[in-house]
């Protein structure tokens, strides 16, 4: 069973924005709504990194935790997605997310705040797949075309990589192995906790450490 | 002309009295903790996949690959 999961190699971003720019594109996102976003750490010195940050699907997420109307759900490839139309802007997610992902439409005066919008792995979301309503809610459905996020399957030098936890941890591996540095993996430990059986701060680029934990069972329902 | 005027009350009576029966709850039933949104499919339900978990599998696998430079470019 897939697990669906995003790296980004901190090595290899270079601040392109073409991941952002992809996902802008593809689910038409309004303006003022940023589903993905590159940070960029110690900028201008030696040594700076940049990141491309989304929502990353946690195995545990704080938001479906935090939703006061219990809008959120969990794939069965452990995508976690939420229904928009019980959605109440609260913003409470926001607040929860480690990563910043839940966005806000301010759409009216006095700084009104819509429904929360935010990277779906491209899967949509509650509505018939490949729908006109699915895609006016949620953004397009890649997944059910068994295709990847746009935001990795276009990035120019690979950094942002997205698909089953196992099979990008095995490709940040091999990549690791054959550069033989920069085996730390953003954003993973807070996102996916420790892998079965793995060591603490343990990374799955880094030597020695065991492979991602295997998917939690996820039917479609709150965890 | 005083019948009709009763058969008048009496059916705007019963009208009035029933008025909320075809009314539709607009709240939902709150369970705290449960998912109270809409059911989603798996991705792999329909076309192309049609349900072929397997086929769909296949596919998402194909395109990871295609991310591992190491395989699409030899050394």
């Amino acid at each position: 069973m897939a697990r669906m999961k995003f790296l980004c190699d901190a090595e290899r971003c270079i601040e392109c924005n073409s991941c952002v720019t992809a996902c802008k594109q593809e689910h038409e996102i309004p303006w003022g709504v940023n589903r993905r976003r590159v940070v960029t750490i110690n900028d201008g010195v030696p040594g700076e990194r940049s990141i491309s940050v989304a929502c990353m699907h946690c195995s545990d997420a704080p938001c479906m935790a935090v939703c006061p109307v219990d809008c959120f759900y969990k794939s069965e490839d452990g995508v976690v997605l939420h229904d928009k139309d019980l959605c109440i802007g609260c913003g409470y997610c926001f607040y929860a997310c480690p990563f910043g992902a839940p966005q806000f439409p301010q759409t009216g005066a006095f700084g009104v705040r819509g429904k929360m919008d935010k990277c779906t792995f491209c899967a949509g979301g509650p509505e018939p797949d490949r729908s006109a309503a699915e895609f006016q809610k949620y953004g397009r459905n890649r997944l059910a075309e068994g295709k990847l996020p746009a935001c990795a399957e276009m990035c120019s030098t690979k950094a942002l990589l997205g698909g089953d936890g196992d099979m990008i941890a095995n490709i940040y591996r091999d990549r690791v192995t054959h550069r033989g540095k920069g085996g730390e993996v953003w954003g993973w430990a807070t996102a996916y906790k420790l892998p079965a059986g793995g060591t603490p701060g343990a990374q799955p680029g880094a030597p020695g450490a065991a492979p991602p934990a295997a998917p939690p069972p996820a039917g479609g329902t709150k965890s | 002309m005083r019948s009709f005027t009763f058969a008048a009350l009496g059916i705007a009576a019963i009208a009035l009295l029933v008025a909320g029966c075809g009314e539709r709850p607009q709240v939902i039933n709150y369970k705290q903790g449960t998912y109270q949104g809409k059911p989603d499919t798996p991705a792999y339900s329909n076309a192309p996949f049609n349900g072929n978990r397997q086929q769909w599998d296949n596919a998402i696998d194909t395109r990871a690959q295609a991310q591992n430079e190491y395989v699409r470019i030899r050394d």
